[in-house]
């Protein structure tokens, strides 16, 4: 990516080697470059002080829509990033979210002062009792510090942060495979990632074994980032049986678990089902982080809400320890944004609005089970090869469809269908209407002759 | 940090707890491993209820993490929240406040806002680098719309979190493309910039700024410290207003800032958190970053509209980095993208959409200069007001006329971090510890007691 320089005169010797290799286009030969170049000019041959930053390649998941968004198809389906469209494939924005914005425009007391650095306190509770249980003896207790981030991706990021700081441990283990950004996530954060076995690709379900495996031989006091609900991108999820396995294992092991929770209520269509999994290692009295996402169950996509909490033991230690993350938050943005933090706070704590949401939010799930279910007949129907049950068995946004890079790759140039390469597929994306076109696509990637 | 385990059910556990090293299986055979799991009756699962089992920490793992500082700048308002006094005034972060002394949305914003529910715009993800119809009007605000870097798309531009997301993104390029380069910072600067390039492990050193004898600029110090920074080094510049001090550059001083910049090879990295807010145009107070760009300089911009739109809580900001060719400014662009999207993904809409519907619009973006005009206007008179009441009271004959030639929502007093502390604990005058108050918090009414408190802490606490 870029060698260690001892000066920048050698960064601008080397760069200006490429130059005249002809390896990428020259700022220095071009007619049309207009360095006024000055006696005392900084840019001595014409280059540039970047003239080793080299391209970096489009994000593998939101490249997904890069690539679609050029298409100049009619039929391209995009079924890349898990954003949830209608039934006429278009975006969606809550009832109950319009209602509380415009109460929020409405308000004339309303201002944009700056939000604390731990962000807006009312979301901060709501969203601990969303996630916990309004009668969490956590909460109750004061054990949990909850801190506003920018959606899920934030609040991973903050919470490892931290985690690098002040946990003496500084491994995680993901599951493989996992969301694409986990690994960079935690990389960047400082720390070291390793993987633990997660999907059986002869099943298509969860390797149990390998997973308690894996776990076991972690050494004691690693991080474990554990998919709250509706995996991504396999839509395999422990049992609860299984997951009270994996909760005596960590306990046992002292291992630290991190939830990311991005569908709480997407996955069954309940909050509160949804949260099992983060409420059983609360309720064995130990400690864990959980990273919330509002982006998908509220639709907030880009208004970036989410939040991280920290379960402790004692409140005391609760309170340093939200201490010590401000101090990660303020010199990556200061404070975080208000908007969306305002919308979710309206909604849960206003009982009309908070139930119309879960209707709204079932509504979403529901949707996406119907999708499953066409997906399914219409292979059944076309006779695919294969056993397509896991199409039903998943859970979430997504289907792991078990199509390798090939197919995938085909499926795009033949079908103009987006998908990421891994062979996830964005239910969500899906309607009655363009179900039949990703079946054909489907059918003729795997039975095609190679 | 030794921590004693207690686990309920340790006796009958065939597997020991060991928080110093790694666990002991009793056997590295992982089916013999599964075996005992099976045999050992507390492994069965039993219910989900309560559980009193395989709990095997008793204390914290977060138990030696210290109670960290409130932070230095916005620990200021926290306090002034705790305080009962009826005198209180704030004069800690630099947020706009009205005669009233109560904060400011401004007009359009409303508007825009107004606007926008109207429309019904939807709430996707944005693009990695943000709105792009918001970073083409940042850029267009900061280099004016027919600047050459932008005609000849020599600007990569990307939507940031306010001013500090923007830096911090700025930071975490540095790091990675210019190992071993510093940042200079001046001599003060604002206290979050040290944070900053620290975590972004970015090393960084001063350049003299400040100077306290004359309450003024120590150009000499400044110019003489640029030039002995290793060839290559990153100047941080404020464009305008700076912060703490107030204190800006004369154009003639700009200019030979950009020489010696020239001269080393250094990379020049404007700060500008204050454009139209110092003097009120939003041209003149980016003449600075301007002059650089005409040289045909390289150079990085963190911009924020936390002040000059009021959007304190939107976070809206942008880094743009001036490159010398198309090519590498898409390339730069690229990278950006590459570090924010293991921070935060994308950035947050609704801020950016109100700055593209305010400056895109032209009826919008002209009530928005007469709104910032009123701003940057109330500030200077307060100004005015401060300085007139400090030199009617004070019988000593300090000359006080530093409040007048500062610029921007700051004014450097001078005050000690005693004498500050006197502010507050005496005064009930919320300040930062480095003698700085904020203007935009100050109301006409209040000057004579602020001018009373100056002068108490200045003559009588040492």
């Amino acid at each position: 990516m870029y060698q260690q320089f001892s000066s920048p005169a050698d960064r601008r010797l080397s760069a200006l080697a490429r130059h005249l290799e002809g390896s990428s286009p020259s700022s220095a030969m071009d007619p049309n470059h207009t360095i006024s170049a000055s006696a005392t000019s900084g840019s001595d041959f014409g280059g540039s002080v970047f003239a080793h930053v080299v391209q970096a390649p489009e994000d593998p998941i939101l490249g997904v829509t890069v690539a679609y968004n050029k298409d100049p198809s009619p039929v391209k389906l995009n079924l890349g990033v898990g954003a949830y469209r209608t039934e006429e494939g278009k975006p969606l924005v809550l009832n109950v979210v319009r209602r509380a914005e415009q109460l929020l425009v409405n308000d004339r007391s309303r201002v944009k002062e700056y939000l604390p650095i731990v962000g807006l306190a009312e979301f901060n509770k709501l969203s601990a009792k969303l996630m916990f249980g309004a009668d969490s003896p956590a909460i109750l207790e004061k054990r949990v510090t909850t801190v506003q981030c920018l959606s899920g991706t934030g609040s991973l990021r903050v919470g490892a942060e931290f985690l690098a700081r002040h946990h003496h441990q500084r491994t995680i283990y993901i599951p493989q495979p996992t969301w694409g950004n986990h690994g960079k996530i935690f990389t960047l954060a400082g720390l070291s990632v390793k993987t633990y076995r997660y999907y059986d690709p002869a099943t298509r379900g969860l390797n149990f074994q390998g997973l308690l495996e894996d776990l076991s031989l972690a050494p004691s006091g690693a991080i474990v980032l554990l998919h709250a609900c509706a995996h991504n991108p396999t839509g395999v999820d422990p049992t609860l049986q299984q997951w009270e396995q994996i909760r005596q294992l960590i306990r046992l092991k002292g291992l630290l678990p991190f939830f990311d929770s991005a569908y709480q209520g997407f996955a069954s269509g309940s909050l509160d089902a949804d949260a099992q999994s983060v409420r059983m290692f609360v309720a064995d009295g130990g400690e864990s982080l959980a990273a919330q996402s509002y982006a998908k169950n509220m639709g907030l996509y880009g208004e970036r809400v989410g939040a991280l909490s920290i379960v402790c033991k004692t409140a005391d230690v609760a309170s340093r320890v939200e201490s010590q993350v401000k101090l990660v938050i303020r010199p990556m943005f200061s404070n975080p944004p208000i908007h969306g933090a305002s919308i979710v706070a309206i909604i849960l704590k206003n009982r009309d609005m908070y139930n119309e949401w879960t209707v709204e939010l079932k509504a979403m799930a529901d949707r996406i089970i119907s999708m499953r279910q066409q997906l399914f007949d219409a292979l059944r129907a076309r006779g695919t090869p294969g056993d397509w049950n896991h199409i039903l068995k998943q859970i979430g946004m997504f289907t792991f469809t078990g199509l390798n890079t090939a197919q995938v790759a085909f499926m795009t140039k033949e079908y103009h269908v987006y998908m990421t390469s891994d062979g996830r597929i964005s239910m969500a994306g899906l309607s009655s209407k363009t179900v039949p076109h990703l079946a054909d696509a489907i059918h003729a990637a795997v039975t095609r002759a190679i | 940090m030794a921590s004693t385990m207690l686990s309920l059910v340790s006796a009958a556990l065939p597997l020991q707890e060991n928080h110093k090293g790694k666990m002991n299986l009793g056997s590295s055979d992982r089916s013999s491993f599964l075996r005992k799991e099976k045999r050992n009756p507390f492994m069965k699962t039993k219910s989900f209820g309560r559980i009193n089992m395989a709990i095997a920490v008793n204390t914290s793992r977060f138990e030696g993490v210290t109670m960290a500082p409130p932070d230095p700048i916005l620990g200021v308002s926290e306090a002034f929240r705790a305080d009962n006094s009826e005198m209180k005034l704030n004069l800690g972060v630099g947020a706009y406040r009205t005669e009233e002394l109560q904060p400011y949305v401004l007009n359009v914003v409303k508007k825009a806002e107004n606007l926008m529910l109207e429309r019904g715009e939807n709430k996707e993800y944005l693009p990695i680098e943000g709105l792009a119809a918001f970073n083409k009007v940042t850029a267009e605000l900061l280099f004016g719309a027919g600047n050459p870097v932008i005609e000849q798309q020599r600007v990569a531009t990307v939507q940031g979190l306010s001013g500090t997301g923007s830096l911090r993104l700025a930071a975490a390029l540095i790091e990675r493309y210019f190992p071993g380069a510093k940042v200079l910072i001046s001599s003060p600067t604002w206290g979050n910039h040290k944070n900053i390039f620290n975590d972004a492990r970015v090393p960084w050193s001063e350049y003299r700024y400040y100077d306290p004898k004359t309450v003024g600029l120590d150009f000499d110090g400044m110019i003489s410290d640029i030039k002995a920074a290793p060839e290559g080094s990153f100047v941080l510049l404020h464009g305008c207003a700076h912060n703490p001090t107030g204190i800006d550059p004369t154009p003639e001083q700009w200019e030979k800032i950009a020489d010696v910049i020239q001269e080393k090879n250094h990379i020049p990295f404007f700060d500008v958190a204050y454009q139209g807010f110092a003097s009120g145009s939003l041209d003149a107070d980016a003449s600075s970053v301007r002059l650089f760009a005409a040289r045909g300089m390289e150079l990085l911009v963190a911009q924020s509209y936390s002040k000059n739109l009021g959007l304190y809580a939107e976070r809206i900001g942008a880094i743009n980095v001036v490159c010398s060719s198309a090519d590498a400014a898409a390339r730069v662009k690229s990278q950006l993208k590459r570090i924010a999207r293991p921070m935060y993904s994308n950035p947050p809409i609704h801020g950016a959409r109100i700055v593209a519907n305010v400056v895109g619009d032209p009826a919008l973006f002209n009530e928005w200069k007469e709104e910032m005009e009123l701003m940057a206007g109330r500030i200077k008179n307060v100004r005015q007001k401060l300085f007139d009441s400090l030199s009617a009271k004070d019988k000593c004959g300090k000359d006080w006329s530093f409040i007048l030639k500062q610029i921007g929502m700051f004014s450097f007093t001078g005050l000690s971090k005693v004498q500050s502390e006197n502010m507050t604990n005496k005064w009930h005058v919320y300040m930062t510890k480095d003698g700085r108050i904020s203007l935009a918090g100050l109301s006409l009414a209040k000057c004579e007691y602020l001018a009373d408190a100056i002068i108490d802490s200045f003559h009588c606490v040492s």
